[in-house]
Protein backbone atom coordinates (compact mmCIF):
# COMPACT_ATOMS: atom_id res chain seq x y z
CA UNK A 1 0.00 0.00 0.00
CA UNK A 2 1.42 3.41 -0.98
CA UNK A 3 0.37 6.55 0.41
CA UNK A 4 -1.10 9.33 -2.57
CA UNK A 5 1.76 11.95 -3.30
CA UNK A 6 2.39 14.93 -1.06
CA UNK A 7 5.07 17.15 -1.31
CA UNK A 8 7.72 17.15 1.62
CA UNK A 9 8.75 19.76 3.77
CA UNK A 10 11.15 19.66 6.13
CA UNK A 11 11.46 21.84 9.18
CA UNK A 12 15.02 22.75 10.92
CA UNK A 13 13.50 24.70 13.49
CA UNK A 14 9.81 25.37 15.17
CA UNK A 15 9.42 28.67 13.92
CA UNK A 16 10.13 26.87 9.98
CA UNK A 17 7.48 24.06 11.20
CA UNK A 18 4.69 27.02 11.66
CA UNK A 19 5.91 28.93 8.84
CA UNK A 20 5.22 25.91 6.42
CA UNK A 21 1.63 25.51 8.48
CA UNK A 22 0.91 28.81 7.77
CA UNK A 23 2.00 29.05 4.17
CA UNK A 24 0.30 25.73 2.89
CA UNK A 25 -2.91 25.95 5.69
CA UNK A 26 -5.61 23.18 5.81
CA UNK A 27 -3.49 21.05 3.47
CA UNK A 28 -0.79 20.55 5.43
CA UNK A 29 0.06 17.69 8.14
CA UNK A 30 2.79 17.77 10.07
CA UNK A 31 4.68 14.06 10.55
CA UNK A 32 5.77 13.43 13.76
CA UNK A 33 6.75 9.54 14.25
CA UNK A 34 4.19 8.44 11.29
CA UNK A 35 3.29 5.88 13.44
CA UNK A 36 -0.43 6.78 13.11
CA UNK A 37 -0.61 9.22 9.73
CA UNK A 38 1.56 6.79 7.93
CA UNK A 39 -0.88 4.32 8.50
CA UNK A 40 -4.06 5.98 7.71
CA UNK A 41 -2.09 7.94 4.46
CA UNK A 42 -1.32 4.16 2.86
CA UNK A 43 -5.04 3.28 3.38
CA UNK A 44 -5.58 6.83 1.82
CA UNK A 45 -8.12 7.28 4.50
CA UNK A 46 -5.81 10.92 5.02
CA UNK A 47 -4.64 12.38 1.70
CA UNK A 48 -2.52 15.46 2.68
CA UNK A 49 -0.44 17.25 -0.05
CA UNK A 50 2.16 18.49 2.32
CA UNK A 51 3.68 16.68 4.70
CA UNK A 52 5.77 18.91 7.03
CA UNK A 53 8.68 16.63 8.45
CA UNK A 54 9.55 18.07 12.40
CA UNK A 55 11.45 14.97 13.30
CA UNK A 56 14.77 16.70 13.25
CA UNK A 57 13.26 19.44 15.45
CA UNK A 58 15.74 19.10 18.49
CA UNK A 59 14.45 21.80 20.30
CA UNK A 60 11.53 19.67 20.77
CA UNK A 61 13.51 16.38 22.06
CA UNK A 62 14.25 15.51 25.60
CA UNK A 63 13.00 16.51 28.81
CA UNK A 64 13.67 19.18 31.54
CA UNK A 65 12.30 20.55 35.04
CA UNK A 66 10.58 23.59 34.48
CA UNK A 67 11.32 27.18 36.76
CA UNK A 68 7.73 25.97 38.23
CA UNK A 69 8.74 23.11 39.59
CA UNK A 70 7.24 20.74 36.80
CA UNK A 71 8.95 18.73 33.80
CA UNK A 72 8.31 19.57 30.62
CA UNK A 73 8.96 17.39 27.80
CA UNK A 74 9.38 17.54 24.12
CA UNK A 75 6.80 16.46 22.25
CA UNK A 76 8.78 14.67 19.61
CA UNK A 77 10.49 12.50 22.57
CA UNK A 78 9.81 9.14 21.53
CA UNK A 79 8.11 6.83 24.00
CA UNK A 80 11.23 4.61 24.58
CA UNK A 81 12.98 8.01 25.78
CA UNK A 82 9.88 8.98 27.84
CA UNK A 83 9.97 5.56 29.33
CA UNK A 84 13.75 5.28 29.36
CA UNK A 85 14.37 9.32 30.71
CA UNK A 86 16.31 9.76 34.39
CA UNK A 87 13.56 12.72 35.08
CA UNK A 88 10.65 10.65 34.24
CA UNK A 89 11.28 7.94 35.77
CA UNK A 90 12.31 9.71 39.16
CA UNK A 91 9.72 12.38 39.32
CA UNK A 92 6.34 10.98 37.22
CA UNK A 93 6.50 7.36 36.78
CA UNK A 94 3.44 7.03 36.23
CA UNK A 95 3.84 8.27 32.59
CA UNK A 96 6.75 5.63 31.94
CA UNK A 97 4.66 2.65 33.14
CA UNK A 98 1.89 3.85 30.71
CA UNK A 99 4.09 4.51 27.92
CA UNK A 100 5.50 0.94 28.44
CA UNK A 101 2.15 -0.15 27.31
CA UNK A 102 1.72 1.74 24.20
CA UNK A 103 1.95 -0.04 20.95
CA UNK A 104 4.78 -2.79 20.64
CA UNK A 105 8.99 -2.24 20.66
CA UNK A 106 8.97 -0.59 17.07
CA UNK A 107 6.15 1.30 17.52
CA UNK A 108 7.55 3.02 20.75
CA UNK A 109 10.94 3.73 19.20
CA UNK A 110 9.50 5.70 16.48
CA UNK A 111 6.11 7.19 17.94
CA UNK A 112 6.35 10.50 19.85
CA UNK A 113 4.26 11.78 23.22
CA UNK A 114 3.15 14.77 20.99
CA UNK A 115 2.01 12.88 18.27
CA UNK A 116 0.14 10.52 20.34
CA UNK A 117 -1.65 13.48 22.34
CA UNK A 118 -2.20 15.73 18.80
CA UNK A 119 -3.71 12.50 17.14
CA UNK A 120 -6.52 12.86 19.72
CA UNK A 121 -7.49 8.93 19.16
CA UNK A 122 -9.99 7.76 21.54
CA UNK A 123 -8.14 4.67 21.86
CA UNK A 124 -4.39 6.13 22.68
CA UNK A 125 -3.32 5.75 26.27
CA UNK A 126 -1.37 8.57 26.67
CA UNK A 127 -4.35 11.39 26.88
CA UNK A 128 -6.00 9.61 29.80
CA UNK A 129 -2.34 9.72 31.74
CA UNK A 130 -1.83 13.43 30.53
CA UNK A 131 -5.20 14.41 31.81
CA UNK A 132 -4.88 12.41 35.14
CA UNK A 133 -1.76 14.45 36.02
CA UNK A 134 -3.45 17.65 34.98
CA UNK A 135 -0.86 18.29 32.38
CA UNK A 136 -0.45 21.65 30.03
CA UNK A 137 -0.15 21.59 26.58
CA UNK A 138 2.66 24.42 25.10
CA UNK A 139 1.51 25.18 21.32
CA UNK A 140 3.33 27.66 19.21
CA UNK A 141 1.75 29.58 16.17
CA UNK A 142 1.91 32.42 13.93
CA UNK A 143 1.25 35.01 17.71
CA UNK A 144 4.01 33.12 19.55
CA UNK A 145 3.01 30.53 22.53
CA UNK A 146 -0.21 29.54 24.43
CA UNK A 147 -0.86 27.05 27.00
CA UNK A 148 -3.92 24.79 26.98
CA UNK A 149 -4.70 22.66 29.78
CA UNK A 150 -5.62 19.22 29.11
CA UNK A 151 -8.93 19.12 29.90
CA UNK A 152 -9.30 21.41 27.22
CA UNK A 153 -7.03 20.29 24.46
CA UNK A 154 -9.30 17.08 23.58
CA UNK A 155 -11.75 18.16 22.00
CA UNK A 156 -14.17 15.68 20.10
CA UNK A 157 -13.09 12.16 18.09
CA UNK A 158 -9.77 12.70 16.46
CA UNK A 159 -10.55 16.58 17.17
CA UNK A 160 -8.06 19.04 19.52
CA UNK A 161 -8.07 22.54 20.48
CA UNK A 162 -5.10 22.96 18.66
CA UNK A 163 -5.62 25.43 15.24
CA UNK A 164 -4.18 24.19 11.63
CA UNK A 165 -1.17 26.85 11.82
CA UNK A 166 -0.15 25.69 15.72
CA UNK A 167 2.77 22.86 17.07
CA UNK A 168 2.48 21.37 20.12
CA UNK A 169 6.08 22.13 21.60
CA UNK A 170 6.17 20.49 25.06
CA UNK A 171 3.58 18.78 26.96
CA UNK A 172 4.05 19.73 30.94
CA UNK A 173 3.82 17.48 33.83
CA UNK A 174 4.04 17.70 37.50
CA UNK A 175 6.47 16.38 39.86
CA UNK A 176 4.63 13.72 41.80
CA UNK A 177 5.92 14.85 45.80
CA UNK A 178 4.75 12.58 48.55
CA UNK A 179 3.84 8.88 48.33
CA UNK A 180 2.14 8.27 45.01
CA UNK A 181 0.80 4.99 43.51
CA UNK A 182 -0.55 4.00 40.31
CA UNK A 183 -1.42 1.59 38.25
CA UNK A 184 -3.19 1.69 34.85
CA UNK A 185 -5.62 -1.50 33.74
CA UNK A 186 -5.53 -1.50 30.00
CA UNK A 187 -8.23 -4.37 28.35
CA UNK A 188 -7.32 -5.00 24.90
CA UNK A 189 -8.06 -8.19 22.12
CA UNK A 190 -4.43 -9.19 21.85
CA UNK A 191 -1.04 -8.28 23.20
CA UNK A 192 0.26 -4.57 21.61
CA UNK A 193 -3.62 -4.00 20.21
CA UNK A 194 -5.03 -0.94 21.54
CA UNK A 195 -7.18 -0.45 24.93
CA UNK A 196 -10.80 -1.32 24.30
CA UNK A 197 -10.74 0.23 27.65
CA UNK A 198 -8.00 1.54 30.19
CA UNK A 199 -7.91 2.54 33.75
CA UNK A 200 -5.39 4.91 35.13
CA UNK A 201 -5.70 4.87 39.17
CA UNK A 202 -3.45 7.64 40.64
CA UNK A 203 -3.15 7.74 44.39
CA UNK A 204 -1.45 10.12 47.16
CA UNK A 205 -1.48 7.77 50.26
CA UNK A 206 -1.05 9.58 54.02
CA UNK A 207 -0.78 7.56 56.70
CA UNK A 208 -2.81 4.41 55.48
CA UNK A 209 -5.36 7.29 53.92
CA UNK A 210 -6.22 8.10 50.56
CA UNK A 211 -5.43 11.90 50.26
CA UNK A 212 -6.10 11.99 46.77
CA UNK A 213 -7.33 9.79 43.95
CA UNK A 214 -7.13 10.25 40.60
CA UNK A 215 -8.86 8.27 37.29
CA UNK A 216 -8.47 8.66 34.32
CA UNK A 217 -10.14 6.59 31.33
CA UNK A 218 -9.62 5.50 28.16
CA UNK A 219 -11.93 4.76 25.22
CA UNK A 220 -14.98 5.70 27.36
CA UNK A 221 -15.91 8.45 24.91
CA UNK A 222 -14.98 10.62 22.05
CA UNK A 223 -12.34 12.14 23.98
CA UNK A 224 -10.37 10.72 27.65
CA UNK A 225 -12.08 11.50 30.98
CA UNK A 226 -11.52 11.59 34.27
CA UNK A 227 -13.81 9.46 36.77
CA UNK A 228 -14.26 12.35 39.01
CA UNK A 229 -17.50 10.44 40.91
CA UNK A 230 -14.69 7.76 42.35
CA UNK A 231 -12.31 10.33 42.82
CA UNK A 232 -14.39 12.42 44.80
CA UNK A 233 -15.69 9.36 46.88
CA UNK A 234 -12.40 8.22 47.80
CA UNK A 235 -10.44 11.90 49.18
CA UNK A 236 -10.13 11.68 52.61
CA UNK A 237 -11.57 7.47 52.81
CA UNK A 238 -9.28 4.07 53.09
CA UNK A 239 -8.74 1.61 50.75
CA UNK A 240 -11.74 -0.50 52.02
CA UNK A 241 -13.69 2.28 50.25
CA UNK A 242 -12.31 1.73 46.61
CA UNK A 243 -14.66 -0.97 45.77
CA UNK A 244 -18.01 0.60 46.22
CA UNK A 245 -16.67 3.78 44.93
CA UNK A 246 -15.27 2.16 41.31
CA UNK A 247 -18.86 1.16 41.01
CA UNK A 248 -19.65 4.88 39.95
CA UNK A 249 -16.65 4.89 37.11
CA UNK A 250 -18.80 4.82 34.34
CA UNK A 251 -21.18 7.59 35.60
CA UNK A 252 -21.41 10.23 33.10
CA UNK A 253 -19.37 9.04 29.96
CA UNK A 254 -20.46 7.94 26.33
CA UNK A 255 -18.67 5.11 25.94
CA UNK A 256 -18.83 3.87 21.81
CA UNK A 257 -20.06 0.78 20.88
CA UNK A 258 -17.73 -0.90 18.35
CA UNK A 259 -16.90 -4.27 17.06
CA UNK A 260 -14.45 -4.97 20.10
CA UNK A 261 -17.51 -4.27 22.80
CA UNK A 262 -21.02 -2.93 23.12
CA UNK A 263 -21.38 0.35 25.35
CA UNK A 264 -22.47 -1.24 27.93
CA UNK A 265 -19.35 -3.73 28.09
CA UNK A 266 -17.64 -0.43 28.11
CA UNK A 267 -19.02 0.60 30.77
CA UNK A 268 -18.63 -3.13 32.98
CA UNK A 269 -14.63 -3.01 32.05
CA UNK A 270 -14.55 0.72 33.12
CA UNK A 271 -15.60 -0.35 36.93
CA UNK A 272 -13.80 -3.64 36.58
CA UNK A 273 -10.46 -1.75 35.56
CA UNK A 274 -10.87 1.08 37.71
CA UNK A 275 -11.30 -1.02 40.65
CA UNK A 276 -8.31 -2.98 40.26
CA UNK A 277 -6.35 -0.03 39.16
CA UNK A 278 -6.99 2.01 42.33
CA UNK A 279 -6.41 -1.28 44.45
CA UNK A 280 -3.04 -1.73 42.90
CA UNK A 281 -2.14 1.74 43.34
CA UNK A 282 -3.38 2.27 46.88
CA UNK A 283 -1.43 -1.14 47.90
CA UNK B 1 11.57 13.68 -5.89
CA UNK B 2 14.11 14.35 -2.91
CA UNK B 3 17.97 13.53 -2.62
CA UNK B 4 18.26 10.48 0.67
CA UNK B 5 21.99 9.09 1.62
CA UNK B 6 21.24 5.86 3.89
CA UNK B 7 23.53 3.78 4.98
CA UNK B 8 22.42 0.28 4.37
CA UNK B 9 24.23 -2.72 5.81
CA UNK B 10 27.24 -0.57 6.12
CA UNK B 11 27.46 1.09 2.51
CA UNK B 12 26.10 4.45 1.61
CA UNK B 13 23.88 4.64 -1.18
CA UNK B 14 22.25 7.77 -2.91
CA UNK B 15 19.21 8.00 -4.76
CA UNK B 16 16.20 10.53 -5.88
CA UNK B 17 13.26 9.03 -4.06
CA UNK B 18 9.72 9.83 -3.84
CA UNK B 19 8.80 11.40 -1.05
CA UNK B 20 5.75 8.61 -0.41
CA UNK B 21 8.19 6.26 -0.97
CA UNK B 22 8.09 3.44 2.18
CA UNK B 23 11.72 2.20 3.48
CA UNK B 24 11.03 -0.68 3.34
CA UNK B 25 9.90 -0.53 -0.52
CA UNK B 26 13.63 1.47 -0.77
CA UNK B 27 15.37 -1.65 0.52
CA UNK B 28 13.17 -4.30 -1.60
CA UNK B 29 12.90 -2.70 -4.46
CA UNK B 30 15.38 0.63 -5.06
CA UNK B 31 18.61 -1.43 -2.88
CA UNK B 32 17.18 -5.05 -3.93
CA UNK B 33 17.55 -6.16 -0.59
CA UNK B 34 14.93 -8.33 -0.50
CA UNK B 35 15.79 -10.21 3.05
CA UNK B 36 13.33 -7.78 4.63
CA UNK B 37 10.34 -8.99 4.31
CA UNK B 38 6.62 -7.38 3.69
CA UNK B 39 3.81 -9.01 5.58
CA UNK B 40 0.88 -7.15 6.72
CA UNK B 41 1.84 -3.96 5.33
CA UNK B 42 -0.48 -2.32 8.18
CA UNK B 43 2.03 -1.60 10.95
CA UNK B 44 1.20 -5.08 12.57
CA UNK B 45 3.04 -8.13 11.82
CA UNK B 46 6.62 -6.79 12.44
CA UNK B 47 8.23 -9.05 9.28
CA UNK B 48 9.56 -5.34 7.61
CA UNK B 49 11.74 -5.03 10.99
CA UNK B 50 15.14 -3.57 10.66
CA UNK B 51 17.46 -1.07 12.50
CA UNK B 52 17.33 2.75 12.10
CA UNK B 53 20.27 4.29 13.81
CA UNK B 54 20.18 0.88 16.08
CA UNK B 55 16.83 0.73 17.01
CA UNK B 56 14.38 -1.75 15.94
CA UNK B 57 11.68 -0.11 13.42
CA UNK B 58 8.96 -1.39 10.96
CA UNK B 59 10.19 -0.30 7.97
CA UNK B 60 6.37 -0.26 5.97
CA UNK B 61 6.00 2.56 8.08
CA UNK B 62 9.06 4.81 7.85
CA UNK B 63 9.27 6.77 4.67
CA UNK B 64 12.68 6.80 3.10
CA UNK B 65 13.16 10.39 3.86
CA UNK B 66 12.83 9.84 7.02
CA UNK B 67 15.45 7.59 6.96
CA UNK B 68 18.08 10.25 5.22
CA UNK B 69 21.32 10.53 6.63
CA UNK B 70 20.53 7.54 9.22
CA UNK B 71 22.07 4.47 9.59
CA UNK B 72 20.17 0.88 8.39
CA UNK B 73 20.93 -2.24 9.37
CA UNK B 74 19.05 -5.34 7.99
CA UNK B 75 18.73 -8.79 8.32
CA UNK B 76 21.30 -8.96 5.09
CA UNK B 77 24.06 -7.96 7.06
CA UNK B 78 23.82 -9.59 10.78
CA UNK B 79 26.21 -12.77 9.04
CA UNK B 80 29.82 -12.02 9.15
CA UNK B 81 30.18 -14.11 6.23
CA UNK B 82 27.94 -15.52 3.73
CA UNK B 83 27.76 -18.89 5.68
CA UNK B 84 29.71 -20.87 2.80
CA UNK B 85 32.38 -20.88 4.54
CA UNK B 86 35.16 -23.61 4.83
CA UNK B 87 35.57 -26.51 6.95
CA UNK B 88 32.07 -27.87 5.57
CA UNK B 89 30.31 -25.36 8.27
CA UNK B 90 27.31 -23.72 6.35
CA UNK B 91 26.63 -21.57 9.06
CA UNK B 92 30.13 -20.26 9.72
CA UNK B 93 29.61 -16.63 10.23
CA UNK B 94 26.20 -16.24 11.18
CA UNK B 95 25.03 -14.25 13.99
CA UNK B 96 24.38 -16.52 17.03
CA UNK B 97 20.47 -15.62 16.68
CA UNK B 98 20.54 -16.75 12.86
CA UNK B 99 22.03 -19.64 14.84
CA UNK B 100 19.80 -20.98 17.13
CA UNK B 101 16.79 -20.12 14.95
CA UNK B 102 17.85 -22.95 12.74
CA UNK B 103 19.09 -25.49 15.44
CA UNK B 104 16.23 -24.71 18.18
CA UNK B 105 13.89 -24.53 15.25
CA UNK B 106 12.87 -21.04 15.43
CA UNK B 107 11.02 -20.55 12.16
CA UNK B 108 8.94 -23.43 9.66
CA UNK B 109 7.85 -21.27 6.29
CA UNK B 110 10.48 -18.68 7.49
CA UNK B 111 8.26 -15.56 6.59
CA UNK B 112 8.31 -13.78 10.38
CA UNK B 113 12.50 -14.45 10.57
CA UNK B 114 14.02 -11.81 9.17
CA UNK B 115 12.04 -9.52 11.41
CA UNK B 116 11.92 -11.40 14.28
CA UNK B 117 15.66 -11.64 14.43
CA UNK B 118 16.00 -7.98 14.22
CA UNK B 119 13.42 -7.57 16.74
CA UNK B 120 15.17 -9.85 19.12
CA UNK B 121 18.82 -8.53 18.18
CA UNK B 122 17.74 -5.00 19.45
CA UNK B 123 15.69 -6.69 22.27
CA UNK B 124 18.98 -8.64 23.45
CA UNK B 125 20.72 -5.66 23.22
CA UNK B 126 18.93 -3.51 25.79
CA UNK B 127 18.80 -6.90 27.80
CA UNK B 128 21.63 -9.75 27.79
CA UNK B 129 19.46 -12.46 30.00
CA UNK B 130 15.52 -12.02 29.27
CA UNK B 131 13.14 -14.83 30.96
CA UNK B 132 10.57 -16.24 28.88
CA UNK B 133 8.03 -13.89 30.01
CA UNK B 134 10.05 -10.93 28.77
CA UNK B 135 11.21 -12.32 25.61
CA UNK B 136 7.20 -13.07 24.62
CA UNK B 137 6.90 -9.34 25.42
CA UNK B 138 9.55 -7.74 23.87
CA UNK B 139 8.44 -9.54 20.80
CA UNK B 140 5.20 -8.51 20.78
CA UNK B 141 5.33 -6.53 17.99
CA UNK B 142 6.23 -9.44 15.83
CA UNK B 143 3.45 -11.83 14.59
CA UNK B 144 4.44 -15.87 13.15
CA UNK B 145 1.69 -17.49 11.55
CA UNK B 146 3.51 -21.23 11.84
CA UNK B 147 5.93 -22.36 14.59
CA UNK B 148 3.36 -20.73 17.89
CA UNK B 149 6.76 -19.09 19.23
CA UNK B 150 7.55 -21.95 21.79
CA UNK B 151 11.00 -22.64 19.29
CA UNK B 152 11.40 -18.54 18.67
CA UNK B 153 11.63 -18.08 22.39
CA UNK B 154 14.00 -20.75 23.05
CA UNK B 155 15.85 -19.71 20.21
CA UNK B 156 16.29 -15.83 21.37
CA UNK B 157 16.85 -17.47 24.87
CA UNK B 158 20.24 -20.09 23.32
CA UNK B 159 21.51 -17.18 21.29
CA UNK B 160 21.59 -14.65 24.42
CA UNK B 161 23.29 -16.81 26.63
CA UNK B 162 25.70 -17.87 23.22
CA UNK B 163 26.31 -13.72 23.01
CA UNK B 164 26.89 -13.67 26.41
CA UNK B 165 29.67 -16.19 26.19
CA UNK B 166 28.36 -19.50 27.64
CA UNK B 167 28.83 -22.87 26.07
CA UNK B 168 25.88 -23.62 24.32
CA UNK B 169 25.20 -27.61 22.65
CA UNK B 170 25.48 -28.26 19.48
C1 LIG C 1 0.92 -1.09 15.42
C2 LIG C 1 0.65 0.13 16.25
C3 LIG C 1 0.16 -0.03 17.54
C4 LIG C 1 -0.09 1.08 18.35
N1 LIG C 1 -0.58 0.87 19.59
C5 LIG C 1 -0.84 1.94 20.39
C6 LIG C 1 -1.35 1.75 21.72
O1 LIG C 1 -1.55 0.63 22.18
N2 LIG C 1 -1.60 2.86 22.46
C7 LIG C 1 -1.36 4.11 21.99
O2 LIG C 1 -1.57 5.07 22.72
N3 LIG C 1 -0.86 4.33 20.76
C8 LIG C 1 -0.60 3.26 19.95
N4 LIG C 1 -0.10 3.47 18.69
C9 LIG C 1 0.10 4.85 18.21
C10 LIG C 1 1.47 5.34 18.55
O3 LIG C 1 1.56 5.67 19.91
C11 LIG C 1 1.79 6.57 17.71
O4 LIG C 1 3.15 6.77 17.79
C12 LIG C 1 1.13 7.86 18.13
O5 LIG C 1 -0.25 7.73 18.20
C13 LIG C 1 1.38 8.97 17.16
O6 LIG C 1 2.65 9.48 17.34
P1 LIG C 1 3.56 9.79 16.09
O7 LIG C 1 4.75 10.51 16.60
O8 LIG C 1 3.80 8.57 15.33
O9 LIG C 1 2.64 10.85 15.29
P2 LIG C 1 2.30 11.00 13.75
O10 LIG C 1 1.66 9.79 13.23
O11 LIG C 1 3.48 11.53 13.03
O12 LIG C 1 1.22 12.18 13.87
C14 LIG C 1 -0.08 11.94 14.38
C15 LIG C 1 -0.93 13.19 14.22
O13 LIG C 1 -0.51 14.22 15.12
C16 LIG C 1 -0.08 15.38 14.43
N5 LIG C 1 1.11 15.86 15.15
C17 LIG C 1 2.21 15.13 15.40
N6 LIG C 1 3.08 15.84 16.15
C18 LIG C 1 2.52 17.04 16.36
C19 LIG C 1 2.92 18.22 17.07
N7 LIG C 1 4.10 18.29 17.70
N8 LIG C 1 2.09 19.29 17.09
C20 LIG C 1 0.89 19.22 16.46
N9 LIG C 1 0.45 18.13 15.78
C21 LIG C 1 1.24 17.06 15.73
C22 LIG C 1 0.19 14.93 13.02
O14 LIG C 1 0.00 15.97 12.09
C23 LIG C 1 -0.83 13.82 12.83
O15 LIG C 1 -2.08 14.36 12.51
C24 LIG C 1 0.16 2.38 17.86
C25 LIG C 1 0.66 2.56 16.56
C26 LIG C 1 0.91 1.45 15.76
C27 LIG C 1 1.45 1.65 14.39
S1 LIG D 1 4.84 -5.45 7.02
FE1 LIG D 1 5.50 -3.90 8.37
S2 LIG D 1 4.56 -4.48 10.21
FE2 LIG D 1 3.78 -5.98 8.84
S1 LIG E 1 7.73 -19.32 10.46
FE1 LIG E 1 6.03 -18.97 9.16
S2 LIG E 1 5.33 -17.05 9.89
FE2 LIG E 1 6.82 -17.52 11.33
Amino acid sequence: MIPASFEYVRAGTIEEAVAALREHGDEAKLLAGGHSLLPLMKLRLATPEVLVDIGRVDAMKGVCETDDGRLAIGSMTTHQDVMDDPLVREHCGVLAEVTAMVGDAQVRHRGTLGGALAHGDAASDLPAAILALDGTFTVEGPDGRREIAARDFFVDYLTTALQDDEVVVEVRVPKLDGDWGWRYEKFSRVSQAWAIVGALGLVKRTNGTIEEARVGLTHMGAVPVRASAVEDALAGNGPDAIADAAQHAADGTDAPSDLNATSAFRQHLARVLTRRALEAAAG
Amino acid sequence: MTNVQITVDGTTYEDEVEPRLLLVQYLRDVLGKTGTNIGCDTSNCGACTVHLDGRSVKSCTVLAVQADGATVDTIEGLASTDGAGGDGDATAGWHPLQRAFHTEHGLQCGYCTPGMIMAAADLLRENPDPSEEEVRHGLEGNLCRCTGYVNIVKAVRTAAAELRGEEVGA
